[in-house]
């Protein structure tokens, strides 16, 4: 088996008495698209803040390519490769599309502390920011200013904002949430072609795009993961169904 | 040329004019007049790197601005009693040359923006503004109870510095002086505003997250941005104690940051001239009204309410319309 | 040194404290439930002093002037909540910074106008003046131990309002969740004036305390503001607990600072230069604490991230 490129080992959190995280264990190996579902108060926000660096564990490790990452912040694990999107669309909302874009280009690139040259005439970035662009359909509008997006482009733009990182592994927040059909048929074509590139943790409560991408799903209730197999082992498990349909456990 | 465009040409322009007009008609005063609004402009234009394009809403500006009148103060006052500022370790004798005391203006406030600035950008909000406040007052209450300089009473220098192959004592010299740096501090600022930097800087102040998440940490950008900000009032800082030839512990006073802060909000928050636009109103007010009431700051007050209250824009905002993204 | 001028220095270090309490309380209350920072509380702490000597002035009465003190403040307060403050609730911290510094403008210049420039005194009570001796031998003008008893009654008697009156409850409601509070049925337009006016009478009731041991002018509040800007960083935002015990903090610092630091570089240096350094560093002492205080902890003693 081929190491994973994200392994999650043994996280737990707890605020006061509620425990958000027990004892969680994921990984995700190269080219796959993991799920992870759960109902609502779950705890995936808070794994989610917890695999980006946001919020620190109590217990437990993260390891990102092999190395221990869990005592750094979220700039730190960008730069290693993880590339997020998140909940509610995070973007620079007064700036047009593209420079949300070559911002990200930016980041990846690295040359923050220039101060004289206008960035928007860069080549390599505007290359990288347009490439971005184009993948999740966004090339038309790449003058707009983001806060007069509609809801389902901004939704575009963060997973194109996240593209132009290159990641070595996607961390993807919910990307359907909000998305039309038409929009998350989309999306899910491209997700789908991107774990060539990099394999995904998505967390998502669109079940169709869960059970059309992923090749393994993890089913977190309670802070805690009762499961995790393929689309059909999950399908099939009586604790899942339990969970999700109030199923006795014969 | 959009329509900012042609209404900042404008301000420039007439703020040149003015000063050459009054010269033309040997009106020396108005030339002091406009030469004051270019350099407190100067201090909004580096405030405005801090708050227009960081977000920082820094009440502590007037510690740069006082460093800047004390670099200067210092500096030519050892050089006019001819005795060195430091004999030990190595000597550091004071100087009249502009261009030395302007560099000493800048670095000083350089460090002082690195130490207060690594202090207090480990804060956000409401707290950032009372932090900066303070420490404003910090450097105001030691500059009163330190007497080497002057203490309560200030520092007076009796010629203006000098500055090689012109004549400062010449108004509309020290004028065109002013002008020219306050075009270069709008100029860098508008490059620093369309740079990588300053697409990062202005996207962390609308969403810090995101700039996180692509790997650039905003505690870096907005350390750095303050920094810039502070040298370029610094600068000013040293420009107007060469404009008063005196300095006192009020260029540290907290109504020195408020009054700063005003310049941007008169003009327009977020607005490349606002500064200037908000420092030539003060000074108009500060003129016309000074001259029909003692108590003219009411007035200035109730302008300042109207303004944040329903014009916040500012008076570019009221002239230019909304601002547009620019790429 | 003597123990004896130690316990007086520790008792001035108290008042400050106390007083800078009165302040930091209003502030951070207004801060906790409206998310307002308010330049022009300084300005409400003037208008306080300045009711209270107007009012000494024309009766003689001390009791009257300091009812004077609380009843012109929290007018002042409500009127410009309802005015001014309440539309700036959903600003951001610059407008609100913006406004509150155009209101101190106004204060200042108003009263400048009503009551002209010259300092106006303000008598301690006939009751109140000289000194009283305290355990120990300890002799201690009477009206600044006055002061501090009534600073802690008065920090009691909120504490008490807070956490035991229907009005209170509303309070610590409205700090945790604005909707809720709403969605209660409190009118929430009516407990924003009612806090704001808290606030501001116990700036002016500070101000009316202070005014007897100082003069009463124009700007005699904005040195108080910005300290107790630095008791409330040091306190955490929002804790009235924060505010009492940075407040203190900030107290004694100060004063034991200004009093013991020219004395301790006495034992390195020449006298002279040792006050001149001494008196110097300690006007920094209680930024210095602040710096450390932010250093280990960026939300403040008491405060919530």
């Amino acid at each position: 088996m081929t190491e994973p490129v994200l392994d999650i080992h043994g996280i737990s959190k707890s605020f006061g008495a509620i425990e958000a995280s027990r004892n969680v264990s994921l990984d995700l190996r190269p080219g796959e698209i993991h799920a992870l579902i759960g109902p609502n108060g779950a705890g995936k926000s808070t794994l989610i803040a917890q695999i980006a660096g946001a919020l620190a564990p109590d217990a437990g490790q993260v390891m990102l390519n092999g190395a221990d990452v869990t005592a750094l912040g979220t700039v730190e694990r960008a730069r290693l490769g993880l590339g997020r999107t998140f909940q509610i669309s995070s973007l620079a909302m007064e700036h047009t599309v593209l420079q949300n874009a070559v911002l990200g280009a930016l980041g990846e690139r690295g040359g923050v502390f220039r101060f004289f040259r206008p960035i928007m005439s860069d080549p390599d970035l505007l290359r990288t920011a347009r490439a971005a662009l184009e993948r999740v359909g966004l090339q038309d509008h790449e003058r707009q200013r983001t806060a007069d997006l509609s809801h389902g482009q901004r939704r575009q733009l963060e997973v194109a904002v996240a593209l132009t990182l290159s990641p070595k592994v996607f961390l993807m927040d919910e990307p359907m949430a909000g998305l039309g059909a038409e929009g998350s048929q989309a999306l899910t074509g491209l997700l789908d072609g991107l774990r060539t590139e990099a394999p995904i943790l998505l967390v998502e409560h669109d079940m169709d795009a869960v059970f059309a991408l992923a090749d393994r799903i993890s089913v977190l209730v309670y802070g805690e993961i009762i499961a995790t197999g393929t689309p059909d082992e999950i399908r099939a498990d009586a604790r899942v169904r339990e969970a999700y349909l109030g199923e006795e456990v014969a | 040329m959009t329509r900012e465009r042609l209404v900042n040409a404008v301000i420039l322009l007439g703020l040149l004019g003015t000063a050459l007009g009054a010269w033309a008609m040997d009106a020396p005063y108005t030339i002091t007049l406009a030469t004051k609004v270019a350099i407190l402009a100067l201090a909004g234009v580096g405030l405005n790197i801090a708050l227009g394009l960081g977000g920082l809403v820094s009440l502590g500006h007037a510690v740069f601005f006082g460093i800047g009148g004390y670099a200067m103060g210092i500096l030519a006052s050892h050089a006019q009693s001819y005795s060195p500022i430091l004999t030990t370790p190595f000597v550091i004798e004071g100087t009249k040359s502009m261009p030395v005391i302007w560099l000493v203006a800048i670095l000083a406030s350089a460090l002082a923006g690195l130490v207060i600035g690594a202090l207090s950008l480990r804060t956000s909000g409401v707290y950032f503004i009372m932090i900066t406040l303070a420490f404003g007052q910090m450097f105001f209450y030691f500059a009163i109870s330190w007497p080497a300089y002057g203490g309560e009473d200030g520092l007076s220098i009796y010629v203006r510095n000098g500055f090689p192959g012109l004549n400062t004592l010449d108004p509309i010299q020290f004028f065109l002086i002013c002008f020219v740096l306050l075009a270069l501090g709008l100029g860098l600022t508008a490059r620093l505003a369309r740079s990588a930097f300053g697409l990062a800087l202005t996207s962390a102040r609308q969403n810090a997250a995101r700039v996180q998440a692509v790997g650039i940490s905003p505690y870096r950008l907005r350390l750095v941005a303050f920094m810039l900000s502070g040298m370029v009032t610094g600068l000013a800082g040293a420009l107007y104690a060469d404009l008063n030839r005196f300095v006192s512990p009020t260029m540290f006073s907290w109504q020195t940051s408020g009054e700063i802060m005003v310049f941007i909000i008169l003009g327009g928050v977020g607005r490349l001239f606002g500064p200037v636009v908000g420092a030539a109103v003060f000074i108009v007010l500060e003129h016309v009204l000074g001259g029909l009431s003692e108590y003219w700051h009411i007035y200035l007050g109730a302008l300042l309410l109207l303004v944040v209250l329903f014009a916040r824009g500012g008076i570019i905002g009221l002239v230019a319309g909304r601002e547009v993204a620019h790429d | 040194m003597s123990a004896v001028l130690f316990i007086e220095q520790v008792l001035n270090g108290l008042q400050l404290g106390v007083m800078l309490f009165l302040m930091a309380a209003g502030l951070t209350l207004i801060f906790g439930v409206m998310g307002l920072i308010n330049l022009a509380h300084g300005s409400l702490y003037m208008v306080g002093a300045f009711a209270a000597a107007a009012v000494a002035g024309a009766t003689g009465s001390f009791l009257l002037a300091l009812m004077a003190s609380l009843a012109a403040a929290a007018a002042a307060g409500a009127v410009v909540e309802v005015l001014v403050i309440r539309r700036l609730y959903a600003r951001d911290h610059l407008d609100q910074v913006l406004a509150t510094f155009a209101l101190i403008l106004i204060f200042s210049e108003g009263t400048r106008w009503i009551f002209g420039s010259f300092p106006l005194f303000l008598d301690i009570p006939a009751v109140l003046s000289g000194p009283v001796t305290l355990p120990g031998g300890i002799a201690y003008p009477k009206y600044r131990l006055a002061i501090i008893l009534a600073g802690l009654a008065v920090a009691g008697g909120l504490y008490l309002l807070i956490t035991r009156t229907r009005i209170g409850i509303q309070i610590r409601a409205g700090e945790a969740d604005r909707e809720m509070i709403a969605a209660l049925g409190v009118d929430i337009s009516k407990l924003y004036t009612l806090v704001f006016a808290l606030g501001a009478a116990l700036a002016g009731f500070a101000g009316a305390l202070v005014g007897a041991i100082q003069s009463v002018q124009v700007g005699m509040g904005e040195p108080v503001l910005i300290l107790a800007f630095v008791v409330i960083v040091i306190g955490g935002i929002g804790s009235i607990k924060g505010a009492f015990v940075g407040a203190l903090l900030v107290g004694m610092t100060d004063t034991l600072g200004r009093f013991l630091l020219p004395g301790l570089f006495g034992l390195m240096m020449d006298p002279s230069a040792a006050t001149t350094v001494g008196s110097a560093l300690a006007s920094m002492l209680i930024y210095v604490l602040m710096a450390l205080v932010l250093l280990v902890r960026p939300t403040g003693l008491y405060g919530t991230a």
